[in-house]
Formats: C-alpha cells, structure tokens, sequence
C-alpha cells in the first residue's frame, strides 16, 4: 500500500474530502485465492451434506456416495486454504483457544471443525462400509453443521469495516446460500447420471434463483456502495457469475433429459458459484480501497442525524 | 473467555466503565481508564512522537520511500507504525481570484462545501499559511499525530478469534503476540484502518499505549517526547474535561472550525479512548467522519445466517420431494 498512491485522485461525482486521496480502513490482508476459494468450498461442502442426507433418506446410493465425499473433500480443502491463510500457520490450532460470539471466524471455526471431522467419519464409513450405524450417525451430524457452514461465511465478511461486505450484511448470506446448493447441486449433476442426479438439479436450480435474486436485492439496496459490485474488475466477476448461474438454469430446463446437457450446465453452476465468491470478495476490497466508500455513507449518515435532530425544534 | 462473557458484553452504545465491562470488577478494583487527547491545533509536526515510539517500542521500520505528497513520508498508521503524523496542506482558496488581502486577519469566510466557514484558523497557537497574499499557492497546514484509538467498542478485539487481543485493566486495547496467529480478522474489522499486519512477521501489531510503562505508573512515550503538549496522557474522564476547555477556548477565540473528534462516549464507538481536537472535518486528516464498530451490527448478522441456512435446509428439503414439489 506504501507509496502506492501518491497522486490526489481527479475529482469525482460526488464530491468528498479526503487525506491525499488516501484509503481510511485497511485492505483487508485475507489472500486470494485462499479466502474466496474457502467461501466456495465451504458452501459446495456444507451444501453437498444436505444432499447426501437427503439421498441417503431417500435410497439414492449413487447420489449419496458422491456428496459424502464431496462434503468431506471441500471441508479439507477448504480447512487448508484457511490455514495456509493465516500469517503464522502453525498456530491454527489457537483458532480453538476461546469461542466468541462476537466473532464469526470464531464460531465459524466450531462449525468448520466437527463439520470436517464428521464428514470424513461418514464419507469413510460409505467407502469402506464399515460401521455404517456410526457412519450414518455421522452424516446427520454433517448435514446439522452444512447450512450453517454455508451461511456463517457471510458473518465473517460482513463483520467487518469494508463498506461493500458490511453493508450488504443482510443478502450475503442469502447469496452464499443459494450460491452454494447450486454449486453443490451442479457438482453432482457433472459426475452423476441423469437419474440419479435429479435431486441434484432441482437444487441447483433453484439454488441459481436464490443467488440472482439474493445478488440483485442486495445491489439494488446499496445504492453507491454497490458500485464495487457493478464496476471494475470486480463487477465484471459479478457480471460473469451471473452469466454463469443463468445460463447452467436456462441449460437445467431445456435439456432436462441429455447427458452431455446436464454435465454442461453443472459444470457452468460450478463456476458461476466459484467466480461470485471471487467477485464479492473483490468487490469487498476494491471497497476498502477507495476512500468515497467510507467517507460519502457516513457524511450521508451524519447529515440524516443532523436533520433528524433538526426537525422536531 | 467463555460464551457467556461474550454475551453478557455490551456490543456499542455508552459504556462508562470499560474495564468493568471486560471483567475487571467494580470501577475500585481497576484503575482508572486510561488515554490521549491529542490537541493537534499546537502540533508542530515535528514528528518527535514516531520516533519516540519507534525507539521504546523497538517496532521495525516502515519503509524509506518519499512520498511525495508533502511532508509526510510515513503515510498512514501501520504494523510498524504506531503514530503517524498527518501533513494536510490545503490550498486556502480553491479559486484564486479576488484576493488582495493576507489570509492572517479575521476569518476568511469562503464556505465550505459542509456549509461551515473555511475560517483561516486564527489561534495565535496555529501558523497554519504560507505564501505571499498574491500566490495562488497560499496554503493551509494541518498536523495531526494519528495513534490508535483504543475504542470503548473495538472492532479489532470482538472479532480476534484467537483472544490475542484483549482489554487491558487501564481500559486500552493490546495484541499478545504470543497468541497471534495472524489470521488478519482485526485488519478488516477496525473503522479507522489501524492495526495491520507486518508481513515480514505474520501477526497483527498496533499501538498498546505503552502498555509497560503504563504498569510502571510512566507515560507513554510518544506523550513525553511531544514538546508542545499536543499528545497528552492522562485518565480519560480528565482528558474529556480538558478537551471541553480546550474547545471552548478556541471557539472563544473565533476558531470556529475547531471540533472534537472521538470524544463522544454515544458515538459508534462508545467514544475513543484516545481522541482529538481538529481544525477541519475528520475526513481531511484521513479519519472515518462516522465510525461505526461492525459488531453494533452482530445480532443482525447471525439473525440473517441463520434464515438463510434455513431457507437451504427447505430448499434441500424441496429438492427431494416428488416431482410434484420441484420448484419453478
């Protein structure tokens, strides 16, 4: 950040005052890619549990196979992408030292931990089939701790002084939801066949609807801190996200009995879940970044007070 | 720490005894909060604070790079830079067309966008122009030595999930860097972009308000070494009086721009414990104009992870239903 910016910026729309153009809050210092693939892998997992307990309910060995091992892989991956994260690895463990309340990435880490532990009890015990009762007991433990992992990451982003993620507490976690059974459903859909996958489709679809809506409810709210979300590097994420996910649903409907369609549109779920992760988090820091985000709401805040205190004299 | 003291915790709003608050007992059992006023109306930016503080607190260097913009090399609070001094130098008369007259005399009155006269801040404590009458590159210099702000509600330490930071008994906000594993969380949480992490090393630093010296009954450093008493160190009830007097005198003068910032125990924050005089919006000094801890907002947050890990259970649910329950 040093030495990086050392012009005044021209003058924009709305007019503000700043320190030399400078930044007020800090970038966030979270890396890419671990952090936005951790938001993915965690909804993907946490999402792909709902799916192998329904399928297990519902007698769907294929379905259910597949989703356990999902769930168990993306916790793991995304457990590393947390840890190699951290500036000082080695210590993740004290991640465990206290559970706050007051912090997402605390009680996130009592969500992610029994979640990984869980699903690779059960994901084991399909594969080997050994101790299925405990294997079983195991998977239900998983699919409790699922939509919570899917969701939470939304806390974490949102708890924080970046204007694009704080202001949008509301829909995030809608947007991750969603996000994340179509990522799950649209996994599941690219590797399994037609029949077996149908849970999988339905979900992924109307995960799909959830995150476009979620995404423009959220962007329509915002008014001008949306406008990391719309602009830029980060918009143009946000723009092909969208394309993604619409088009896997568009997919999803028309070629609801072809193979190579499904796989086709899976595959495009996927990716439009992976990319909207990538372009909120970016989104999020191009936020930070610039001053007009932090400073234009709270003047806009201050001034409401003023008037507010104003009127009734 | 356990669930319950985080819930039993007040997340914003006034707090008047902080310690209390954290578990230190009643106000008799601790000592007194302590704090900064930082008047920055006699900083003469002489820069004395950062290094005051570099030397006692052995934090590494941050860098040799001239910025360029003005004075102010060092930039912007950091891991390795727990003071920082701000040069402000703005052009006193955007448009340069009718003057005639030195700047010194009673308050030039072109208003401001805020609506508040651009007063030429007429303290005899504030040589703040330079340049003749007839240079359109008349300017006004501000200084103002940044610190952190020891909020009543700190971002940083609601979100540590590793309890690395935490509340001292004198009211401050300190990292254990023992503790620290460096996952950056306050970096993102704190309104006023303090704390950071020093890459070379990993974890997250800040300002501790000399924790060490404040067990041995000193001051901090960087409030001895500033040889105007622009940092000053005391309790911050005491500290809230002064700057009320402070303020009222430099109004009384006719410097009207003078406000204070961070003083106010129901702002966003609960009020800093380390706060300032300005002589121009917070903003221009690369302030937050409105801070607002993030976790004012938690219980929103947690209300609305939840339904929507509800709306994924019934949309999970949905999917296994019969086709007769597919959705859309």
């Amino acid at each position: 950040m040093r030495g990086e910016q050392s012009m005044v910026p021209e003058a924009d729309v709305q007019p503000f005052e700043s320190y030399y153009g400078k930044q007020i809050i800090k970038t966030p210092t979270w890396k890419t890619p671990d952090v936005p693939l951790y938001l993915f892998l965690g909804g993907l997992a946490g999402s792909s549990a709902l799916l192998a307990e329904g399928a297990a309910l519902s007698g769907n060995t294929t379905l259910e196979r597949f989703t356990r091992l999902v769930a168990a892989g993306g916790a793991g991956a995304g457990t590393v992408c947390l840890v190699h994260d951290l500036g000082r690895p080695e210590r993740f463990l004290n991640m465990l030292r206290v559970l706050k309340i007051t912090s997402p990435l605390s009680v996130g880490s009592f969500i992610l931990a029994p979640f990984s532990a869980l699903s690779s009890a059960a994901a084991a015990s399909q594969v080997t089939g050994r101790l299925p009762v405990l294997g079983r007991l195991a998977g239900v433990g998983t699919a409790l701790f699922g939509p919570p992992l899917v969701t939470y990451t939304a806390a974490l982003i949102s708890n924080t002084a970046v204007p694009a993620w704080h202001t949008a507490r509301r829909e995030l976690p809608f947007v991750f939801a969603g996000s994340g059974a179509a990522a799950a459903g649209g996994l599941a859909m690219l590797a399994l066949p037609v029949r077996a996958g149908t849970p999988a489709h339905r979900m992924a679809l109307a995960g799909a609807a959830l995150e476009v809506g979620a995404v423009a409810t959220m962007e329509h709210r915002l008014g001008m801190v949306a406008e990391p979300y719309q602009q830029g590097g980060s918009g143009r994420l946000m723009r092909i996200a969208r394309g993604c996910t619409v088009a896997a649903a568009a997919l999803t409907v028309v070629g609801r009995r072809s193979r190579l369609l499904r796989a086709v549109a899976g595959a495009s779920y996927v990716a439009g879940s992976v990319v909207t992760r990538f372009g909120i988090f970016e989104a999020g820091l191009a936020s930070a970044r610039d001053p007009k985000y932090t400073v234009v709401p709270q003047r806009e805040r201050l001034r409401a007070r003023q008037e507010a205190r104003a009127e009734p004299a | 720490m356990s669930v319950r003291d985080s819930l039993a915790r007040s997340l914003h709003g006034r707090l008047d005894d902080v310690q209390g608050d954290a578990g230190y007992g009643d106000p008799a059992e601790h000592p007194p909060r302590m704090g900064f006023f930082t008047d920055t109306s006699v900083c003469i930016g002489c820069k004395a604070c950062e290094v005051a503080c570099k030397e006692w607190n052995e934090v590494p260097d941050d860098g040799y790079a001239l910025s360029g913009m003005s004075y102010d090399n060092t930039q912007a609070l950091g891991a390795s830079t727990w003071r920082h001094v701000a040069f402000v130098e703005k052009p006193l008369h955007p448009t340069t067309t009718d003057l005639g007259l030195p700047g010194m005399g009673p308050p030039g009155w072109d208003t401001h966008e805020s609506g508040l006269p651009r007063a030429a801040p007429a303290g005899a404590d504030q040589a703040t122009e330079s340049g003749g009458a007839n240079d359109d590159a008349g300017v006004r210099w501000l200084m103002s030595s940044d610190v952190c702000k020891h909020c009543t509600h700190a971002g940083c330490l609601d979100v540590c999930p590793t309890g690395s930071l935490f509340r001292t008994e004198f009211g401050t906000v300190v990292v254990q860097p023992d503790i620290c594993n460096g996952c950056g969380y306050c970096v993102s949480a704190c309104p006023y972009g303090v704390i950071d992490l020093r890459k070379e090393d990993g974890r997250a630093f800040k300002c501790t308000l000399c924790y060490d010296r404040l067990k041995e009954g000193q001051t901090p450093a960087c409030a001895q070494a500033c040889p105007t008493e622009s940092i000053q160190f005391g309790e911050v009830d005491e500290l809230r009086e002064r700057a009320d007097q402070r303020l009222a005198e430099l109004h009384e003068k006719g410097v009207d721009v003078a406000r204070l910032y961070g003083r106010d125990p129901e702002d966003g924050v609960g009020g800093d414990g380390a706060f300032f005089l300005l002589l121009d919006e917070p903003e221009v000094y690369g302030l937050p104009p409105d801070p607002v801890v993030p976790t004012r907002d938690i219980a929103d947050m947690w209300k609305h992870v939840g339904a929507a890990a509800l709306t994924l259970v019934g949309l999970g649910v949905a999917s296994f239903v019969s086709s007769a329950g597919r959705r859309r």
